[in-house]
């Protein structure tokens, strides 16, 4: 794992969160629109609000970062990152809007960053083919685990 | 008869998330890694792989059957039950998938990882 894919694992979380509480701010500006079939133009109009416009931008910016991420790593390892957004929007809601969060909540935000802790720490890549490319695999794996030793491990002669 | 309703648009959320994440990181996996591809080919050759790979339109596709049924779901249901029972489950789900059809190694790590998540992703909306 080099920085570089740290940052767009981050940019999964920051874009998903920032892009729905976006469009969230513009749907309340359209008011109460019943989403069905009968209103299908309103809701199509609804992209012309430059919220919901900012706000879908920046989920296509979170479904280009989770594709990516998903280039180089598992599912099961990506997967998890996705969720660090419901803390996210917590922890905004909590300082910048200043609601209160219950212990049951703070007790779930605990446990999603737990999580999400617990697989980073873990290979983003397993073997997906086991039969042929497990010595592949084990190379990178290994080669990840050189890249990200501090130098100090590094036995000295 | 309305709670009915809910859990079975939570039901088909689930199934098509799932479907559709296993479906994109199986083509993105085929696409190869992404910064190593746009280094040597460009940017556009990389959009151009993605959208050629048939796997990547039927994810989007079961994507958007997941968006919509949440969408029919919160028109059944309480944002407080369905929001969270959909993404908890899809995380339970997507472990069990990825090892069947990603084959991905879901060690103990991980399914430990992936209830702490669903855990707490109901703990945050109680």
């Amino acid at each position: 794992m080099t920085f570089r894919k740290y940052l767009v694992l981050a940019g999964i979380t920051v874009f998903s969160t920032a892009g729905d509480s976006l469009l969230a701010r513009g749907m309340k500006d359209l008011g109460n629109v019943n989403v069905s079939l009968h209103n299908l133009s309103s809701l199509l109009l609804a992209i012309l609000n430059p919220w919901v416009t900012a706000g879908i931008l920046l989920l296509l910016a979170f479904f280009s970062c989770y594709i990516s991420a998903l280039s180089w790593a598992d599912l099961t390892y990506v997967l998890p990152a996705t969720s660090l957004a419901y803390v996210l929007v917590a922890l905004i809601g909590h300082f910048r809007l200043h609601e209160e969060i219950s212990p049951t909540r703070w007790l779930g935000i605990a446990l999603i960053a737990a999580g999400v802790g617990y697989v980073a720490a873990g290979p983003s890549l397993t073997p997906n083919r086991p039969r042929r490319s497990t010595l592949n695999a084990t190379l990178n794996a290994t080669q990840d685990a050189m890249r990200d030793a501090p130098p100090d491990r590094v036995p000295r002669r | 008869m309305k709670e009915l309703y809910a859990w079975a648009a939570i039901g088909l959320v689930v199934l098509a998330s799932t479907t559709g994440d296993v479906l994109l990181s199986y083509s993105m996996k085929r696409v190869g890694d992404v910064a190593e591809l746009w280094k040597r080919r460009g940017f556009v050759a990389v959009i151009g792989r993605v959208l050629t790979t048939p796997t990547f339109a039927l994810g989007l596709i079961a994507m958007a059957v997941a968006f919509y049924s949440l969408l029919f779901g919160l028109s059944w249901g309480n944002l407080s039950l369905v929001v969270p029972a959909s993404a908890s489950l899809t995380f339970v789900a997507n472990a069990v998938a990825a090892r069947i059809f990603l084959h991905e190694r879901v060690g103990r790590q991980r399914w430990v990882a992936a209830l702490l998540v669903a855990g707490g992703v109901i703990l945050m909306a109680v």
